[in-house]
């Protein structure tokens, strides 16, 4: 055992450091900031800041250098998350899909003209991605994707509806995920299409969210015409390719995460401290004391946790069975927090906005929290994988419709 | 960056597993049980012979010379199979204090019964308060180093020779040896696979520790715990999840019913965020890691309420047949709640980072 840091890790950091404090935007943190509130606001301002860590290489750190990238090790991802969360930067948001799950996704599968039509634009910020592969009726059963990609030869003709696509209505390419062959099994019959967004017959419908801005969208494709050079790889190879995708969502900025939730929490603790009950600071009743402090005891496992797990993809190149149980330990420990912080406030829960504690960012934390432990692989997946691929138990499908009972 | 054992940590653990499938089976364990003062003797003398007990104490001492870290897994096999032994007490909890608090002639003098298994010390700390902080000491050292009071809950009191209690002297709280003169009350322990007891010093002729105050010695000693306490859980968790891959009802294998396969990815939660915990509060310890304090309370209150769900969940997974005396079950269940009790419950250890974290 031995944290200790390389003098080479220990030069990166303090270069990673520079730069954010040189760079972040003016009178961040500090109140006088005035916060992008809306969707729109928060779209202009992360453009604006993306852009500016474009362009000095901090897009895409983990991309090799033939692609533009900064072909970083796996340490210096992390400390690069970690600065950025130390700092309280603000997080990668409109280009996430982009960097994180399209520029890898194409890497792997893309023919040579994919890669130096699509990569370039997205390290440059100059094109927004989004990932189109949840359907009405393909959830946690992704497999049973239904939009219809038909071959007609030199194109494609799609037709069918996604959901939950976030930023589609700002986006300028999509990762879609779509049948091509519906005579096969269902996971088998799946492409992977990369998708201009403004080709005719693409309709985003923003909805509104549980916040109440609307982030991700119904898209609707009628009829949409498709070149063939669009496709990703081979055909009914899609999910395959998906997978590559999915495999991204989790990934370096573990420890990012874990000192971004501990800025939350401190946050809650000044909160405690500054509201009483019965007269007393919140943080000295005893009850929520306890609380307080068993929530930043499970703050800190996150860390220990994120510690085994990079040891085990730096010795084993991956992060061994702890990925799945990673994620369903710290998206609850995430909820428990927010719900905590709300009771913090007693009745002053019962306000939002302006009026509320803290301006309503407990409000919109706590409701956030859910999106943790329903999106990428819900909790009742994760605990599925965990049980079956982990603890080696017996797969138990066994409901069939009733008239085949 | 290297958060984990080495690959001869792993060797030795291994190694202690099979001994002690062969050696210690839970019938061995049982032979114990209907005797509140008893614990095994000849498992001990075998432990001895491995060189075990010398392995984290110097050279100097007739130790093997290596680190606090290398008793991390072996604790936890021990653990695993609820061992009969003083190992915890002796060695990872008393004789480390001693190390860590005893001058190097204390150490020469004290150590090498220790290391070599042919005594057996134990740590006495809590009290009436029922608490394991400076606070609630009030035995008392008068300026002999005579001790006057009581202590409580001391584990395999009945086993030891040697104790290392913690009293209040003139220059405040501290660690005193008392190797003849404590008067020992065996008390029914709730965990029957090893004993505990009660210790009473009536001007009992000590000697004090040359390093004042109780800590580091009771992180190291509350670490030592925790790393046992993912041991047994981790039993617990292999024999439900084997139960319930071969158990039937309805025809299917109860394995194969969603909510016990949840329940089970929800033991494997908190065991190994309980043991990533344990793990880096133990090398906290042995590294004198700045966050030590913090490490240290982490580990045993999270420890403490996970692994004791988690002991609940592996009986319902079984059913009616870890109700009985028979099955093994509550072996493992009664070690795991009497650990949440014993060096700091949850909400002691909460309290305690409650103040470290500025609350
Ligand atoms: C904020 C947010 C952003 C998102 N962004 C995107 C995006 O950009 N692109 C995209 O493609 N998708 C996106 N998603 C969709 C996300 O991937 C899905 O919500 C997720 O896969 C779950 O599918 P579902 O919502 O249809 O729920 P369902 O699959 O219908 O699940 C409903 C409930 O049933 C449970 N359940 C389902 N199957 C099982 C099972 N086999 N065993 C036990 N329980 C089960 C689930 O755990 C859940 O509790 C986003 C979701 C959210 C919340």
């Amino acid at each position: 055992m031995d944290l200790s840091q390389s003098p080479s890790e220990q030069s990166f950091r303090a270069e990673v450091r520079a730069w954010i404090e040189k760079n972040l935007p003016e009178g961040w943190g500090t109140p006088a900031f005035k916060d992008p509130r809306t969707f729109e606001e928060r779209v202009a301002f992360s453009k604006e800041w993306e852009a500016k860590l474009a362009k000095d290489g901090w897009v895409g750190i983990h991309w090799p250098k033939e692609y533009g990238g900064r072909g970083a090790t796996y340490m210096e991802q992390i400390i690069f998350h970690e600065e950025m969360a130390r700092a309280r930067a603000p997080q990668l948001f409109i280009n996430f899909v982009g960097t994180n799950l399209a520029g890898p996704t194409i890497m792997a599968h893309g023919s040579e003209e994919q890669k130096q039509r699509y990569l370039p634009p997205i390290l440059s910020m100059e094109e927004v991605w989004c990932q189109g592969f949840s359907e009405p009726n393909a959830g946690s059963d992704l497999a049973n994707v239904q939009t219809r990609a038909e071959d007609r030869g030199d194109h494609f003709v799609v037709n069918g509806q996604k959901i939950w696509t976030s930023f589609a209505h700002v986006a300028d390419w999509c990762l879609l995920l779509c049948r091509t062959d519906t005579s096969v099994a269902k996971h088998k019959g799946l492409s992977y299409l990369l998708v201009d967004m403004k080709l005719p017959g693409i309709d985003p419908r923003p909805l509104k969210q549980i916040t109440g801005d609307a982030e991700f969208n119904e898209v609707f494709f009628t009829d949409c015409v498709v070149p063939k050079e669009y496709l990703l790889g081979e055909m009914n190879m899609g999910w395959t390719y998906a997978n590559t995708t999915l495999s991204h969502e989790r990934g370096p900025a573990f420890l990012g995460h874990q000192i971004r939730f501990r800025n939350v929490l401190l946050d809650l603790f000044k909160a405690a401290q500054n509201t009483k009950r019965d007269g007393i600071p919140v943080s000295e009743h005893p009850v929520f004391r306890q609380k307080l402090a068993g929530a930043y005891a499970e703050l800190e496992i996150m860390r220990y946790i994120g510690l085994r797990n990079i040891t085990s993809i730096l010795k084993h190149g991956r992060p061994g069975t702890e990925g799945s149980v990673a994620k369903l330990y710290w998206s609850h420990m995430v909820r428990r927090m927010q719900e905590l912080a709300l009771s913090v406030g007693g009745p002053a829960g019962a306000l939002d906005g302006e009026d509320a504690m803290g301006r309503g960012q407990w409000q919109r934390g706590y409701l956030m929290s859910f999106a943790q432990t329903i999106a990428a692989g819900s909790s009742e997946i994760q605990k599925n994988i965990i049980s079956e691929r982990v603890l080696g138990m017996p797969r138990g499908e066994t409901w069939a419709p009733r008239e085949k009972r | 960056m290297d958060f984990d054992f080495s690959p001869e940590q792993y060797t030795l653990r291994d190694e202690a597993r099979r001994f002690l499938e062969q050696q210690c089976p839970t019938s061995h364990v049982r032979e114990f049980i209907d005797d509140p003062a008893g614990w095994s003797r000849d498992l001990w003398k075998q432990m001895a012979d491995l060189g075990w007990m010398g392995l984290a104490f110097p050279e100097s001492v007739g130790g093997l010379g290596q680190s606090f870290l290398d008793l991390v897994l072996l604790l936890g096999e021990l653990g695993r199979a609820v061992a009969p032994v003083p190992f915890l007490s002796s060695v990872a909890q008393a004789g480390q204090v001693i190390l860590r608090h005893g001058s190097g002639d204390q150490q020469a003098r004290l150590l090498p019964g220790i290391a070599s298994g042919e005594r057996v010390a134990t740590l006495a700390v809590a009290e009436g308060a029922g608490t394991y902080g400076d606070a609630g000491i009030e035995t008392r050292a008068d300026a002999d180093g005579r001790l006057t009071g009581e202590k409580r809950y001391v584990l395999d009191a009945p086993a030891a020779d040697l104790f290392v209690v913690a009293a209040r002297g003139p220059a405040g709280v501290g660690w005193y040896v008392v190797e003849d003169g404590a008067s020992v009350t065996t008390q029914r322990s709730y965990d029957i696979t090893r004993p505990i007891g009660s210790l009473t010093l009536d001007g009992t002729p000590a000697e004090r520790l040359a390093v004042p105050g109780l800590d580091p010695g009771l992180r190291i000693a509350t670490a030592a715990l925790t790393a046992e306490m993912v041991g047994t859980a981790s039993k617990i968790l292999d024999l439900s999840v084997s139960y319930a891959k071969e158990r039937e009802q309805f025809g299917r294998p109860i394995g194969s019913f969603q909510a016990i396969k949840h329940k089970c990815a929800e033991m494997l939660t908190d065991l190994e965020s309980s043991r990533s915990a344990a793990f880096y509060a133990c090398w906290a310890v042995a590294t004198d890691a700045e966050d030590v304090d913090l490490a240290v309370a982490v580990a045993k209150s999270y420890g403490s309420d996970a692994l004791a769900r988690l002991g609940g969940e592996g009986v319902q997974v079984h059913g009616g047949i870890a109700f009985t005396w028979e099955h093994d079950m509550h072996l493992y269940l009664k070690r795991i709640k009497t650990a949440e009790a014993l060096f700091g419950d949850a909400a002691e250890h909460r309290e305690r980072i409650a103040v470290l974290a500025g609350l």
